[in-house]
Parts: C-alpha cells; sequence; structure tokens
C-alpha cells in the first residue's frame, strides 16, 4: 500500500467530482446536446384507457410529405419493450390499455412543425370496459392482463399464522392505503438517437441504467450487441423515473432515427412526462395482528395488493420488495404475506426509490401504532418489545448475523428529539390552541442490493484502467443523478490505491467503454459496486507487484511507473472483478426463504407535526432521522440522501396526490402537483451510527432509498398523537382531514386571552 | 413546449395611446400581455388562441403608485414586486402588501401585474379579496377616455368582466380611510408558496363601543369570481362579535358561498375553512389589536 | 401563418447580443438555442420549477415566461456569467463545498435566484432565503444543504457588489 496515510478520502467530504461543471451551468444534459442534422420526434398517444383501435387518419391541414412517421409495423425486431416479461408493446398495434399509451411517432426538422403534427393525427376508438382499481381488477369480471389480472403473486409464510389466533390475548386489524407518486425530476425524460447502416443504434440520454436500454433496444431492432450503443449524458433527477422508462422513449427515439435517417432528439415536456411516465406502485395493505397479554407479537397476517398499470414492467420486483419490507424490524414467530400485483387501464407502474417498501413501511409502522392504541400500551415501548436482535430470524428466516442496533437508534432518536418532553407538552398544550401538534415513530429497515440471488444473477464486471497519461479510471456502468456516483466510487479508488483523489476519473458511462456493472437502482451501488472497485485496486496492486516491480510501500510516481511497465507488456493496464456473493447467502425463490438480502440499513425517524384546525392542514414542522448503514463514505453526500430521500416521502405523505380522472393524470403540471417547495421542508436533523459491514466497499451498506420509508408513517403517527383520529391512507391532505374532523357551525366559548 | 412563436403576432406601440389606438382599430382582436405570467403558460402548453398580442410591458404610464391626501393609485401595469416595496401600501393598505407577497415566488412577482392578476379574472386571484375589503375602484381607459367602476362590480361572471373590446384597465384607487379598522386576510393554498388558492378570506372592520361599526368580508374560490359575502356583512353590521352572533356569521357565509369541486380541493372543504378563517377574524376581534 | 421576426438587442453577461426571432419566442429558448447558452433549463414551462432564472435588468425572472420583445434593450444574466475568468463566484464555491447540488438540473436557478437574495439582502436570515428560493424546485436536496450553502455564502461576503464584473 501506499506510503501516503489510509482514511483521507473516504470519509472525507471531497468536493463532488463533477460538481463543478454543474455549478457552472456546463454540464450537458440531453436537451443541451445538438447533433448535426438532428430531427425532433413526438409521440402520438391514446385518449382513450381501453379500446380497439378502429382508424388512424392524418389531417391534409399538415405537408405530410415533411415529416416521418413509425407505426408498430416499422418495427424490425419484437414490438415489445423488454424488462422482466416482454409485455408492453413498443407501440400500440391494434389495441390499447392506458392513456397515453404511444401509437405513433412522428419525426420534422422542426420542433414546433412536429408538435402541431401530433395533433393532426386523428385516431378513432372503439372503447372496451377499462379496469381503474385494485378492487375492480381483484374481483376479475373484466379481465385486462392474462388469465386473471395478476402480474405476480408471492406467498411468505414463516411459523403457523391460524393455529395462534385462538389464544391470542389481543387481535388488532387495520387497513393502509397508499396513493401513486410521480418522481418529479426537474429534468424531463429525453434522449437523442442516430442510426447508421455500419454502426447500428446509438442512443445518447437521460437515464440510470445504460445497460437495460442496450438490452431493450437488441429486441426492439433484432441487432447484435456490438451493433447497440447508449450513452449516458448528464441526468437531472432520476429516482428510478428513469430505470425501466428510458427504454421506451429511446426505443421510439432510434426507430424515427432509422425512418428519417437523421439524429433524432425527443425531449418531453413536463405534460407530457407527468401524464405519460411511470409512477410509485399505489398500494392496499391489510394487517391482522395476534399478540400476548405483554405486547408481543405471536403472529403477522398481511396481505399486500399493488397496483401496477397496464403492464407488468417492474411490478414484479417492486411487490418481493414490498412482501419482505412488510412485516418491519420485528420478531414475530408466525407469518404470512400474501401478495399481488394487479393490472388496471393506467400508465404501467414502475420503480421509485424504496420500491415497494414505502408501501408496507407506511402500513407495518402505521399499524404498529394502531395496536398501540387497542391494546393500551406506548407505541414506543411496543417497538422495543418487539425489535429483533443480532441472533434472531426474519420472516424468511434469515439469521440476522450482523449487528442489529434498533434500540440504540431508537434511543438517540428520541434523546436528540427530546421526544417525551415535546410530547408532553404538546398533549398540555393542544386543547388551547388551534394548532395541535404531537409527535410520531417510525422504524425500519431497507435490503441493500438486490433480493435474494438477484446480484448472483446479475453477474457485475467492473474495474478501472489507467491511462498513458496517468489518470485512472472507473470502469462501471453505474451512473450518477445527483446521488454521488462519480465521486463515492472515484474516492474509493484513490484511497485503495493510495493515490489522490484528482488522480482518478470515471469513464463515460457508454456501453462501448465500460463493462455491465448492473443497473443503478436498488441501493447497491457503494456497497456491491464499491466492493468491486476496492477489490480491482488490490488485484491491481497485486498484478504491479508481480509483474512490474512495484515495491511494498510505493509513491504515486512509481504506481504509474508500474502501470506503464504493464501497459507495455499487456497492452493495456487494466484490472475488472466480477462479483462474488458473501458466504452463506441462500435464498428459495420458491418457497420465499432464506437470505433475502445481504445486508440490510436500520433507521429510526422522529416527526413533530402541527394540525391547523381552521385550515386542517398538517406540516411536518422538525424531523429527525438516526440510521445505521456501514459506514459512511462521504458525510455531505450521505447526509444530502438522507435530507432529500426525507423530503420526497414528506411530499408522499402530505402533498403529492396524482388525480386521475378516466385512468389519466389531470394534474399533470407542477402547478397542480405539488411537492414541498423551500418553504414547507422542515428542518431536519440527520444523526449516524456507523457499523462498518465487512462485505460493502469500505464497509458502506446501500443508503439512497432508505430514507423515503420513514417519513409518511412516523408523520401520520405524529398526527394520530396530535389529535388522537387515525389517518390510514396518503396523500392525506387536508380535504381529508377535513372529511373526519369537521365539525360545521359549531362554535366553541372562545379562549379567555 | 407546445407553443409556436413565429404563429402569434406581438407589437410593441410603445405608449399608451398608441397602444390604445391600436385596440380601438380592431376591438377584441389585440390580446394585451403585460408580465405574461399567466398568457406564457397557456402558450407553452399549446392553448394561445390569440394571434395577435399588444404587449404592455414596459409601457410606462401604466406602471405607477400615487399617493394623494385622499386615496392611492395604483396603476395597472405595477407588478406586485412594486407593491412589496412601497412604504404607502404597507402603511396604508398591508392586506395587499401580504397578498403580492402570496403571488408565486420571487420570478413571478417581479413580473406579475396588478392589472393581469384583475383581468386574468381567476376566482381565486391573490390580489382581489384585498382590493374588496378596501373598496377599490377600477379605472377603465380607451380612446374614449376614462370611467371609473367599484371593483365589485368589475367581475361580471368566471373569467368576465365589465370592460368593453377597446378598453384597457388603467388603474386601481385605494381610498385611504382604513387607518382605523381590523384587517384581515388569509390565505389557503396547496403548500406555503407558489399556491394556487383554495380558498382566501379577507376583511376589514371598525370597532365602535365594542360593535361591529362597518364590515366588509371578501372571499377567493367560494363564488365565479371575486366577491364581497353581502348577506354575512348583514349578519355582522351592527352587532358585536359574540359567540351567537360568531355562529349566525358562520352559517350565512356557509349559505352564501357557491365554491366548486375543482382539481385543487371540493366545496365543502372550501366554504367550511373559509367559515372557519371568518370565525378566526371575528375572535381576532375580541382581542386587543396589535400595534402598528 | 407565420408572424414577422424582431431584432431584439440584449446584453448578456456583459456581452451585447442582436437576434432576429419571432417577438413571442421565450428568452429562455433565445437563450438556450440562439445564444447557445444551454446553462439556463426548462423544467416546466410553466413558471413553477425557477430552474430557468435569470436575471434581467438586475430583478429575478423565470425566462420561460419572458417573450423576448419584452427583453428587448435588456441587460441579462445567466449562470455563465457567474464565474470569472475561471474562477468560481462565491456562491458556486459555498454549494460545492456544502453538497448544494446533486443533480445539477436547478442549480443554475438556483443559483441566481440566490445571488438575487444577497444583492438586495446580504446577510438572509433562514427564513429569508427559504423565501428567496421559494420559487426553486430541489427534487434532490430536500433544500437543506441549499440553504447552507446560502449561509456560507453570505458569511465569506458573497454580495452582488463584490461580483458585479460583468453585469451593468
Amino acid at each position: 500500500m501506499s506510503t501516503l496515510a489510509k482514511n483521507r478520502i473516504v470519509g472525507a467530504s471531497v468536493p463532488r467530482k463533477e460538481g463543478v461543471n454543474k455549478l457552472l451551468g456546463a454540464a450537458l444534459y440531453v436537451d443541451d446536446i445538438q447533433r448535426e442534422g438532428m430531427w425532433h420526434g413526438a409521440t402520438v398517444r391514446s385518449a382513450v384507457p381501453r379500446a380497439h383501435i378502429r382508424s388512424i387518419s392524418f389531417d391534409s391541414k399538415i405537408d405530410w410529405s415533411e415529416f416521418s412517421v413509425v407505426s408498430a409495423a416499422d418495427i424490425p425486431g419484437e414490438n415489445h419493450i423488454h424488462m422482466i416479461v416482454a409485455d408492453q408493446p413498443c407501440l400500440a398495434d391494434r389495441e390499447v390499455n392506458h392513456c397515453e399509451e404511444p401509437i405513433l411517432l412522428i419525426a420534422h426538422p422542426d420542433k414546433r412543425k412536429v408538435r402541431e403534427a401530433v395533433t393532426a393525427v386523428h385516431i378513432e376508438y372503439d372503447p372496451l370496459p377499462p379496469v381503474f382499481t385494485i378492487e375492480d381488477s381483484e374481483k376479475q369480471q373484466v379481465v385486462i392482463w392474462g388469465a386473471d389480472n395478476c402480474f405476480k403473486s408471492f406467498l411468505l409464510e414463516k411459523g403457523n399464522v391460524d393455529s395462534v389466533w385462538a389464544q391470542a390475548a389481543h387481535i388488532v386489524e387495520g387497513e393502509y392505503r397508499t396513493g401513486a407518486q410521480e418522481h418529479l425530476y426537474i429534468e424531463n425524460n429525453g434522449v437523442i438517437a442516430e442510426y447508421t447502416a455500419e454502426t447500428g443504434i446509438t442512443v445518447w440520454g437521460s437515464l440510470q441504467c445504460p445497460f437495460y436500454v442496450h438490452k431493450s433496444l437488441l429486441a426492439v431492432f433484432n441487432l447484435p450487441p456490438e451493433r447497440v450503443r447508449v450513452i449516458q449524458t448528464e441526468t437531472g433527477g432520476a429516482f428510478g423515473g428513469k430505470e425501466d422508462y428510458p427504454s421506451v422513449i429511446a426505443s421510439h427515439a432510434a426507430l424515427l432515427a432509422m425512418k428519417c435517417g437523421h439524429p433524432v432528439k425527443m425531449v418531453y415536456d413536463r405534460i407530457e412526462d407527468l401524464a405519460a411516465t411511470t409512477k410509485r406502485h399505489p398500494s392496499r395493505v391489510r394487517h391482522r395482528t395476534a399478540l400476548d397479554a405483554g405486547g408481543k407479537l405471536l403472529a403477522m397476517d398481511i396481505d399486500i395488493a399493488t397496483d401496477g398499470g397496464a403492464y407488468s414492467t417492474l411490478s414484479s420486483t417492486v411487490l418481493s420488495r414490498a412482501t419482505l419490507h412488510s412485516p418491519g424490524p420485528y420478531v414475530c414467530p408466525n407469518v404470512r404475506v400474501r401478495s399481488h400485483a394487479w393490472a388496471t387501464n393506467t400508465v404501467p407502474y414502475g420503480a421509485f426509490r424504496g420500491f415497494g417498501a414505502p408501501q408496507t413501511v407506511f402500513a407495518v409502522e402505521r399499524h404498529m401504532d394502531e395496536i398501540a392504541a387497542a391494546i393500551g400500551m406506548d407505541p414506543i415501548e411496543l417497538r422495543r418489545r418487539n425489535f429483533i436482535h443480532q441472533g434472531e430470524t426474519t420472516a424468511t428466516e434469515q439469521l440476522m448475523r450482523e449487528p442489529v442496533i434498533l434500540d440504540k437508534l431508537l434511543d438517540r432518536a428520541l434523546a436528540e428529539s427530546d421526544f417525551y418532553k415535546r410530547r408532553d407538552k404538546f398533549a398540555k398544550d393542544n386543547a388551547q390552541n388551534p394548532i395541535r401538534r404531537g409527535m410520531g415513530v417510525a422504524a425500519f429497515y431497507h435490503g441493500s442490493g438486490f433480493t435474494g440471488s438477484g446480484e448472483r444473477y446479475l453477474n457485475s464486471l467492473a474495474g478501472i484502467d489507467v491511462t498513458a497519461d496517468d489518470k485512472v479510471r472507473v470502469l462501471v456502468s453505474s451512473t450518477e443523478f445527483g446521488q454521488g456516483t462519480n465521486t463515492v466510487l472515484t474516492q474509493i479508488a484513490a484511497e485503495t490505491l493510495g493515490l489522490d483523489y484528482e488522480d482518478v476519473a470515471m469513464a463515460p458511462p457508454d456501453t462501448g467503454i465500460v463493462p455491465n456493472s448492473g443497473p443503478t437502482v436498488a441501493s447497491r451501488t457503494v456497497m456491491v459496486i464499491g466492493g468491486l472497485i476496492e477489490r480491482s485496486c488490490l488485484q491491481l496492486i497485486a498484478t504491479l507487484r508481480d509483474e512490474a516491480s512495484l515495491p511494498e510501500d510505493f509513491s504515486r510516481e512509481e504506481f504509474f511507473a508500474a502501470c506503464d511497465q504493464l501497459r507495455k507488456a499487456r497492452g493495456e493496464a487494466v484490472s475488472l472483478c466480477r462479483y462474488e456473493a458473501p458466504p452463506g447467502i441462500f435464498w428459495d425463490d420458491q418457497k420465499y426463504r432464506g437470505e433475502a438480502y445481504p445486508a440490510y440499513a436500520w433507521s429510526v425517524h422522529v416527526a413533530q407535526v402541527a394540525v391547523d384546525t381552521v385550515t386542517y392542514s398538517a406540516e411536518v414542522e422538525e424531523y429527525w432521522s438516526v440510521q445505521e448503514a456501514g459506514r459512511v463514505i462521504h458525510p455531505v453526500l450521505a447526509g444530502g440522501q438522507i435530507e432529500g430521500g426525507i423530503a420526497q416521502g414528506i411530499g408522499y405523505a402530505l402533498y403529492e396526490k396524482v388525480v386521475l380522472q378516466n385512468g389519466r393524470m389531470a394534474n399533470n403540471q407542477m402547478t397542480n402537483y405539488i411537492m414541498p417547495t423551500a418553504e414547507d421542508v422542515p428542518p431536519i436533523h440527520i444523526f449516524w451510527e456507523e457499523l462498518p459491514f465487512q462485505h460493502g466497499g469500505f464497509g458502506a451498506k446501500g443508503i439512497g432509498e432508505l430514507p423515503h420509508d420513514g417519513p409518511a408513517p412516523a408523520i401520520l403517527n405524529a398526527i394520530r398523537n396530535a389529535i388522537g383520529i387515525s389517518f390510514n391512507s396518503i396523500p392525506l391532505l387536508p380535504e381529508d382531514l377535513f372529511a373526519k374532523l369537521s365539525v360545521q357551525g359549531k362554535v366553541e366559548e372562545p379562549a379567555t386571552v | 413546449m407546445r407553443g409556436n412563436a413565429a404563429e402569434h403576432e406581438l407589437v410593441a406601440p410603445g405608449s399608451l395611446p398608441a397602444v390604445l389606438d391600436l385596440i380601438a382599430s380592431a376591438p377584441g382582436q389585440w390580446m394585451p400581455i403585460a408580465g405574461g405570467t399567466e398568457l406564457m403558460v397557456v402558450f407553452a402548453a399549446g392553448r394561445l388562441s390569440a394571434n395577435k398580442l399588444v404587449n404592455l410591458w414596459g409601457v410606462e404610464e401604466l406602471r405607477f403608485i400615487d399617493s394623494t391626501h385622499d386615496e392611492l393609485v395604483i396603476g395597472a401595469g405595477t407588478t406586485f414586486s412594486d407593491l412589496r416595496a412601497s412604504a404607502a401600501v404597507a402603511t396604508d393598505f398591508p392586506l395587499l402588501d401580504r397578498a403580492a407577497g402570496w403571488i408565486g415566488s420571487i420570478a413571478n412577482q417581479t413580473r406579475a401585474t396588478l392589472g393581469g392578476n384583475l383581468v386574468n379574472g381567476s376566482p381565486a386571484a391573490d390580489s382581489s379579496p384585498a382590493l374588496l375589503v378596501y373598496d377599490a375602484e377600477i379605472e377603465l381607459i380607451s380612446v374614449r377616455g376614462k370611467r371609473r367602476m367599484p371593483y365589485r362590480e368589475f367581475h361580471t361572471g368566471y373569467k368576465q368582466n365589465a370592460m368593453t373590446a377597446d378598453e384597457l384597465l388603467y388603474a386601481v384607487h385605494l381610498p385611504r380611510r382604513f387607518a382605523q379598522h381590523r384587517q384581515y386576510l388569509r390565505k389557503v393554498g396547496t403548500r406555503r408558496a407558489m399556491a394556487i388558492s383554495k380558498v382566501a378570506l379577507g376583511a376589514t372592520a371598525l370597532i365602535k363601543n365594542d360593535l361591529i361599526d362597518e364590515i366588509r368580508v371578501a372571499a377567493a374560490s367560494l363564488a365565479p369570481f371575486p366577491v364581497r359575502l353581502v348577506q354575512t356583512e348583514a349578519a355582522l353590521a351592527g352587532k358585536s362579535a359574540s359567540v351567537d352572533i360568531i355562529q349566525a356569521a358562520r352559517e350565512s357565509l356557509l349559505a352564501e358561498a357557491q365554491p366548486i369541486d375543482d382539481i385543487r380541493s371540493n366545496a365543502q372543504y372550501r366554504k367550511v375553512v373559509g367559515a372557519n378563517l371568518l370565525e378566526e377574524f371575528l375572535r381576532h376581534l375580541n382581542r386587543e389589536p396589535e400595534p402598528r | 401563418m407565420s408572424a414577422p421576426t424582431a431584432t431584439i438587442q440584449l446584453n448578456v453577461n456583459g456581452d451585447d447580443k442582436s437576434v432576429s426571432v419571432p417577438p413571442m419566442k421565450r428568452l429562455l429558448d433565445v437563450l438556450r438555442e440562439d445564444l447557445q447558452l444551454t446553462g439556463t433549463k426548462e423544467g416546466c414551462g410553466e413558471g413553477e420549477c425557477g430552474s430557468c432564472s435569470v436575471r434581467m435588468n438586475g430583478e429575478l425572472v423565470n425566462s420561460c415566461l419572458v417573450p423576448i420583445l419584452q427583453a428587448d434593450g435588456a441587460s441579462i444574466e445567466t449562470v455563465e456569467g457567474l464565474a470569472c475568468d475561471g474562477v468560481l463566484h462565491p456562491l458556486q464555491q459555498a454549494f460545492l463545498h456544502c453538497g448544494g447540488a446533486q443533480c445539477g438540473i436547478c442549480t443554475p436557478g438556483m443559483l441566481m435566484a440566490a445571488k438575487q437574495l444577497l444583492a438586495h439582502n446580504p446577510q438572509p436570515s433562514l427564513a429569508e432565503i427559504r423565501e428567496g428560493l421559494a420559487g426553486n424546485l430541489c427534487r434532490c436536496t430536500g433544500f437543506i444543504r441549499i440553504f447552507e450553502s446560502v449561509l456560507s455564502a453570505a458569511a465569506s461576503g458573497a454580495e452582488a457588489g463584490k461580483q458585479e464584473m460583468h453585469a451593468r
């Protein structure tokens, strides 16, 4: 190892790798880029939720000879967007199954004219009866997908729940609902595609997973892998909304490029992006819970239903995570989880930060407070009595081999927030105050990385190379979209090699250059890919020692000299590593049993909420978050992830509603889809407990999604504490509070001032 | 972005008389555009049907705040930033100062104009409740001259107003007689900033001998356009803000209000919250007024 | 129909520019397309997100809502004008140090709004910062480190006067 001191870079808040460019306004997002001879593309979309397409006609007011038009008939390969199941058409052919489903594509050199042409295409439909709700889909009276409307189902069983009801001291039931949520990345979806007979397809775009798009294009165009190239441009926010959707828009732009013979740019405006792209799965979760007289969990019977929209996309994996997070951070001898993902005639739902966990963590953490109220126990105490510990097993019989410090996280969260003092004060003050305040808690885990054997299946390859001008490049398909990939991976490489942070750069996120290190999702990047980078660096050092005379203690100059030597001998100085699962990871996909996740991050959130009885609005006044997620690689970036996730979670709980009318998002403008502004976010206090995780890059576990799981239950628990009324459905808008709270026309004696 | 700039004419005659001449030459043909905070949104959504627009931004004759002994006169081209920066507005018409801070963001306040807010005629218009409870008068102008009317007569229906096809809104007159009035204005939106109003209530009241001598109550989003709640005022005039009177006033408001269900909220919520705001105001009357 | 174009004179970050474009073309599009200044971004086209914020004659505006005719003769400042000869403006420096930029798409507009705030209020309170930035939406940071960045810049004396090297 280098003579330079260890831990100079990892653990420090070095400047964001691409930060200066972003601050100068010089970073190039896809709409900042022009290609020579570029045309512009637009999409003609279904106006109805479910129908046969009867006819398509083109208004003669437009000179169509100037335009290129693409339909399903133009697709060279398969008319399917490959995600997990190939059920989503790239373009609708004879029928449509959701509003905004893409039917035709149009390209023209003038981006204003192409938009006008979209409105000049007239489509006639023969409507079919649509299904819009989980309940209607479950009934299966109208079948819109497969044989039974069900995209996927799971059954998770531990022990025998039904053996317990008869002798349980308490049985508590509850139903919890979550609505759709829009990512609202500030940069809309966009791509540029080129096609030439020589090179095939090249796509530049705002996306998370270059190789997902690559794989999807191979199928649509029936091309071999070397004839498709996908390059990520600077991406203005993603949150999962650019995990699967870019395969759709990339296919569209590439089809137009092929047809018109020019590069084609397709960038959505906000109106289109809101209406037509993926959102978080709505859910309905039912709990039936048995406890003994002392408040220990005896049985949890959980039923989960998600709304997947018209096509399956990622519904099965979202359902999987929802299922595995539904029992909460508790030990319970008998657990049954039955889960289903249902088809409806709405825009297909997709990945969004948390990926099923925010839905079921909301349910279980609300339910714990309902249980506490039902059995007359403090909700804090109820949680303590049931927390899982090291050495105990989860609902999938996964043994917690690593330390689990939920008690410590809870203690710290209560202390930092002065929880009891505030709660008691509010209890005294509320009666005389039109503003009623309360405190609420949520405790939860988030599984880092892919479920079960997912990482094995991904078989990620990643590493580094060293160029002739003494630059180390990180070779990964993991992308930056604000969360810090570029910074953290280069930190890890620089630290491991004993170099300076400035010596390491990211290779371009280009499928023609980098290996497939898997998608940038599931909070896996720092833990899994960081680990691969660390190993690759150590592997390179070992090779340099063996083959290039690198001394035991080497300087920066000696390192680069040795790389030169290696490059002369081998032609290149590169070191790649493949993913190796930690020992003892075993997952049974059929029985849904075993090591569900290779690692867990743990967290406790506390919310202070004020309910205004004049306007029925609830606002978060202050927020605390304590987490254990292994080693913190970059305090500023890590803190930013927690704060940003909490802000999104607050939006999920109190502000963000997708209003559907006839299966179409009616509030598809930023003026009507409400996220918190700078005046709405509360002070957010975050605290870390670091327990390095031996199988993660530099001891890190995943954190990107963890913070989004906590706010909704913590906030609604606080509201229950404030006004004594249970709300079990989010988003919880003032109108919903009003519906339960309002007492018309009654005036109380005003308090004497 | 669905608008095509090439399909719209925008002319800038420059002076107010030149603008009026143009409008008179083809009444109803030229759509005035001031700060653009409404029209440019419509344009970007591809729904701007007006092909001919005449520019009011930079027409200096419209952008002024003049103080006379009896009134404050605010030109229609005055921006909300101008209003917030005016000491006269802050001192004599604090509700208007507050409303000006509600308009969108800082970037929208520098461009949104008082005239635009009124002519756009949204039932949720941020400046309207304050103007109504301050007995504002509207001054209209055309090549034929100027005329005034009480602001409360300006809106005649949902997004309809009393202007003729060749008229512009010239100024708003605010009588300087509210120094002793108790004043209240509160907006209920979807969030703390950048929020379209779900309901807003303004009120001014002159208290003499513990009785409500004068009362004006106005609301946004409780009718097709911003209105004075005259029956509610009648229930309060000459009375004290006792528990019974507050109850009667609530009932009056609930009966008088005609809100709708829309994408932002529902009628029942708007009504009851409107009544709650009224009650909040009336309870304040029972306390000592805050020092000015 | 095609409306006549207008010849518009602008000063952008200290440079005089002239464009011939339809008078209703948005200032945002003129900056990005005609002047190749792509630092200013479009997030919504409705004046809600603020990512198109620029300073026009010393005031903050959403450039997606300004028809270019109304900017004739105006002095425009965009993010490209913040740094001076490669030296970051104190606001940019603070954002870099404090983590005020994550994905970066809201950052140009946010910097303009912050600059506007500090120009009129060199030592703003947290409440004043919240209000000054309320028209700029950030989906990544939750705003917390943006507030810290502005406070940090203010503490280092970053008021507008010191950095007015380009604007008139």
